[in-house]
């Protein structure tokens, strides 16, 4: 029972991460109806960034959770820009061109996101320090569950919360909910668009630096690999879920985190990263709305 | 007379929306039908239902081709549907941008050629007939519809009018017993419309296919139409000649809007 | 673009546990990205400036200069010549090694052009594309191990793999819009590797399978000299078939319904065109020459392991396909000599190769959609029939 009970914790821890990332895919998703390929890239950025920032900071001998934050904070900033930038150069020039330029166009700045950080700094794995605390009242639940998994999945819960509010309270969300349903009636409405889909991928980008400083300290080390397996998986999730879909994202990621868990626990680790993909096509096949989206028709 | 479509109690939902609702149609051999209604009406909608791409939620839609047995279509697949004998164009141009005019009338001939793989590759006698017969019908075609001109020219670097006519051309190509055109004379101007009204004319005396058409422009329906059928709503609210029609209370009503009948 | 600037400049400083300042990187990229900036502006500007042309109904002047290059019989036809003689006496001239890389840019044309079908002319991002490459190599690997077949009895049975492999794949996920194929795709691609990986009985794991014997002529034995060569006009016979394969196929019936397909799914549909079986006439003929491209492969290295079917085999397929000139078969050629010679011969840059296939990818799809010889299968050979009538 303890064994099931860590699995399926882990598989909360798990889907929580993936659920960071896999908001972004659904956002911009939503909204210029592309997979962005190179969100996996700006993740991996985001914990390149932070584990730079940590770095100095110990050097200069700071306090470990005011380390914490501030990494934390500057990889937010630095994914968001780099998110910004992305969606310049690589997206907007192909927004009225065939989905397929777009596509190759992604694939593209994903390559190169990757392999800039490549040259930049390594190829090797590089050590994530954990700056997060044991909490003492944890003690006891040490061998279940660590502090690390918690803070994750409450982080997890507070970006999930504040999202929500922005995309239903906000100006902006609503702008960029108009946007998603209809781009041209909401251009003809006075939204600006191309604000509205920098936010987008402002937004996406942050919470998946979130997402990359929090899996960094987690697993303990990172390459410049790690965005595209975690990209495509937590795109699995959004497809899961229901792309376009937020709380599909969500959902999709958390049924994702169980599987992956469970399947590796169970049965086996070599296969781990198939299962993801078996969920994928099978999903695709029985259900390709998803499990909360909404079966759309294309129009004609 | 039998009639080649017959549409019964055809409804089309779309989540909530009831974009159909109980709409009887039919089209007689040789005649020239228009569907009209205002925006949002629904008549695009019931051309998506007839072709294919949509299943309608409830109703029958009935074909009889010429000399053929009257077969139930409803949900049956979009090219099916074309090679039954039903063609049609889109409001909103869908031709091949970057194939030439010639090549797009060619795609129209796709479900009546058989060639395969491997008469691709080995070029055999029949293949190659087949691509000649193909070629000289397809520029025949062009020729009727007025565009021989620009047989090598893209599509996508046609003028407007002319894309419309090979949107056409490109449905004759299937080789229809019943052509649905949507607004073919949207975005013309009215010189263009006057030659869109021959053309149609001349579709149906010369080519034999009948027509059922979507139009804006009440002028050409008038001048076009044996029979004309007004949907609201998704609903139909009047039928009949276009004398008819034009006196209808209820269509006047749905087109000036409630107010001023009131 | 500013904005980026501090992002780039910090981001510079890399730290292997200790933590080193690179400044000297800061002001190369400073100024690199200004720059970049600027040209990208105008670049953009350009494009804009071209559009707009474009729809205030002017048409550009002239067609592009390899455009006319290939118009003209004149110029086409000697060019020709020279390069199949020049492809004839080349491992007579050049060494070995020059060979050997020139066969392994063939086995890329080949697979160029089988994506090509697939990507350029149907229009579906196929990111799988190496797994029916793997297949196809192991089946010539596993088939000379265990049973000892020879080359060209595999051949055959390499692309037969391919095709069954494809529809297989196919048949489930062509359904599917065209973004989730590429992921789909792409993960079947992974699942393929991971298994070759894993399943030690089947495939032998990481190490992978040695000693695969090379093509064999008549069953003579050869020297590894004589099979090279052997091999290289092995592969140009191959390329030559394809060629012809691809052009036959595009100006038919079938060729024309993918390149609709790629244009418009709906009004190709209404045209009466079965969506299904086109897209996955063109998927299962791609993973075809896949599966062939494979066996080469392994007759070539003799040695296969699953380290060479990476996710990033099929993004340099890809890249080739697209910078060429979706649809192109002279581009699909052009793009995979560059790209495949281009690095042999700039081993000092070697590194940067991927990088820069993924600036190569953005910059093409953003100003040259249609890559470095576009157009060209365009040019329809209906023109005479049509003016003769006319
Ligand atoms: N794919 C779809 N999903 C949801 N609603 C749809 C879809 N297609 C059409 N509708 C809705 O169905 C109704 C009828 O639309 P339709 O396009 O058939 O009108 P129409 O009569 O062709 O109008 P117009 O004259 O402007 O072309 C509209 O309210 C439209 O919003
Ligand atoms: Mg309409």
């Amino acid at each position: 029972m303890d064994y099931f009970l860590e699995l399926f914790l882990g598989g909360l821890t798990r889907g929580s991460i993936y659920a960071l990332i896999a908001l972004g895919y659904t956002m911009v998703y939503g909204i210029i109806e592309l997979i962005n390929f190179a969100h996996g890239e700006i993740y991996m950025i985001g914990a390149f960034t932070a584990l730079i920032v940590i770095s100095v900071l110990t050097m200069m001998g700071m306090n470990t959770l005011a380390i914490l934050v501030i990494a934390g904070v500057i990889a937010v900033i630095y994914s968001s820009a780099y998110g910004y930038t992305v969606e310049k150069i690589a997206y907007k020039p192909l927004r009225n061109a065939p989905r397929l330029s777009a596509l190759i166009s992604a694939i593209g700045m994903s390559l190169f996101l990757q392999n800039y950080v490549l040259l930049a700094q390594t190829s090797d794995f590089l050590p994530f320090p954990n700056l997060i605390p044991d909490f003492e009242f944890m003690e006891p639940y040490a061998h279940i569950i660590g502090s690390t998994d918690i803070v994750i999945v409450i982080t997890t819960a507070i970006v999930m919360i504040i999202l929500t509010f922005l995309i239903k309270f906000t100006r902006i969300g609503k702008a960029m909910r108009a946007t998603s349903q209809d781009k041209t009636m909401a251009m003809l409405t006075g939204v600006d668009v191309d604000r509205v889909i920098s936010v987008t991928f402002i937004v996406g980008s942050a919470t998946a630096a979130i997402g990359g400083v929090l899996i960094a300290s987690h697993v303990g080390m990172i390459n410049f690999y790690v965005g595209f397996i975690a990209g495509i998986k937590a795109f699995v999730a959004a497809v899961l879920g229901g792309i376009g879909s937020i709380p599909g994202a969500v959902l999709g990621s958390f049924v994702l985190g169980w599987t992956e868990s469970f399947a590796t626990g169970y049965i086996s680790s070599d296969y781990e990263d198939v299962f993801a993909f078996l969920i994928l096509v099978f999903i695709l096949i029985f259900r390709p709305a998803g499990i909360l989206g909404r079966s759309e028709r294309h129009r004609v | 007379m039998e009639p080649i479509l017959k549409v019964q109690n055809l409804s089309m939902d779309f989540g909530g929306l009831r974009a159909l609702n109980d709409l009887d149609l039919d089209v007689i051999s040789g005649e020239i039908v228009a569907l009209i209604g205002p925006n949002g009406a629904g008549k695009t909608t019931f051309f998506n239902c007839i072709t294919g791409i949509y299943p309608p939620t409830e109703g029958d839609i009935l074909i009889t081709p010429p000399g053929k047995k009257t077969k139930r279509i409803n949900g049956i697949k979009p090219n099916k549907v074309t090679e039954r004998g039903l063609a049609r164009t889109f409001q909103n141009i869908r031709l091949f941008p970057n194939m030439t005019v010639l090549e797009n009338v060619m795609i129209g001939h796709h479900c009546r050629m058989r060639a395969g793989i491997l008469g691709a590759i080995l070029k055999d006698r029949s293949t190659i007939k087949e691509e000649e017969r193909v070629v000289e019908n397809s520029y025949q075609i062009l020729e009727k519809i007025g565009l021989s001109d620009f047989v090598n020219e893209f599509a996508k670097n046609l003028p407007y009018g002319a894309q419309r006519r090979l949107e056409i051309a490109r449905a004759m190509a299937t080789d229809p017993f019943l052509l649905l055109l949507d607004e073919p004379a949207a975005g013309m101007n009215p010189h263009e419309t006057e030659d869109l009204d021959k053309l149609i004319k001349q579709i149906r005396d010369k080519e034999g296919i009948s027509i059922l058409l979507i139009e804006h422009d009440m002028k050409l329906v008038m001048s076009l139409s044996d029979r004309i059928f007004v949907v609201d709503y998704g609903k139909k609210i009047a039928q009949g000649t276009p004398a008819e029609i034009k006196n209808n209370k209820a269509v006047i009503k749905a087109y000036l809007g409630e107010d001023i009948d009131a | 673009m500013f904005l980026t600037f501090p992002i780039m400049v910090i981001r510079v400083n890399p730290i292997e546990k200790i933590i080193e300042w690179r400044w000297n990187n800061l002001i190369l990229v400073g100024a690199g990205s200004f720059l970049i900036s600027m040209v990208w502006r105008y670049m953009i500007e350009r494009k804009d400036y071209g559009t707009r042309k474009a729809e205030a109904g002017e048409k550009s002047d002239q067609p592009p200069l390899i455009q006319r290059v290939m118009k003209d019989k004149r110029i086409y036809t000697p060019f020709l010549i020279i390069v199949a003689l020049f492809a004839c006496i080349f491992p007579f001239v050049f060494s070995m090694y020059q060979t050997n890389i020139l066969i392994t840019a063939l086995i890329y044309v080949m697979l160029g052009l089988g994506l090509n079908i697939v990507v350029g002319l149907a229009g579906l991002l196929d990111l799988g594309y190496v797994a029916f490459y793997a297949v196809g190599a192991y089946t010539y690997a596993l088939l000379n191990y265990h049973f000892g077949l020879t080359f060209w009895m595999v051949l055959p049975i390499g692309a037969g793999m391919g095709t069954l492999f494809g529809i297989l794949l196919g048949f489930p996920v062509l359904r599917l819009r065209g973004d989730y194929l590429a992921i789909v795709t792409l993960g079947f691609g992974e699942i393929i590797r991971l298994i070759l990986e894993n399943w030690n009985e089947f495939s032998f794991g990481p190490s992978g399978i040695a000693q695969i014997s090379r093509p064999s002529f008549l069953g003579m034995d050869m020297s590894v000299h004589g099979a090279i060569i052997y091999m290289y006009y092995i592969m140009i016979a191959l390329c030559l078939f394809t060629i012809f394969f691809v052009n036959r196929l595009q100006d038919s019936r079938i060729g024309r319904a993918w390149i609709a397909l790629r244009e418009d799914e709906t009004a190709c549909q209404a045209m009466g065109i079965d969506k299904a079986k086109t897209k996955l006439t063109a998927f299962a003929l791609g993973a075809t020459w896949a599966g062939m491209g494979g066996v080469l492969f392994a007759a070539k290295t003799t040695f296969v392991n699953p380290a060479s079917f990476t996710i990033w085999e099929s993004i340099i397929i890809l890249c080739i396909v697209v910078l060429g000139g979706m649809g192109s078969i002279v581009g699909v050629i052009v793009g995979a000599l560059i790209l495949i010679l281009l690095p042999e011969y700039l081993r000092a840059f070697s590194e940067y190769r991927m990088l820069a296939f993924g600036i190569l990818l953005v910059i093409t799809m953003v100003f040259r959609p249609g890559g470095i010889v576009s157009d060209v299968r365009r040019i329809y050979q209906f023109k005479g029939t049509a003016e003769t009538k006319s």
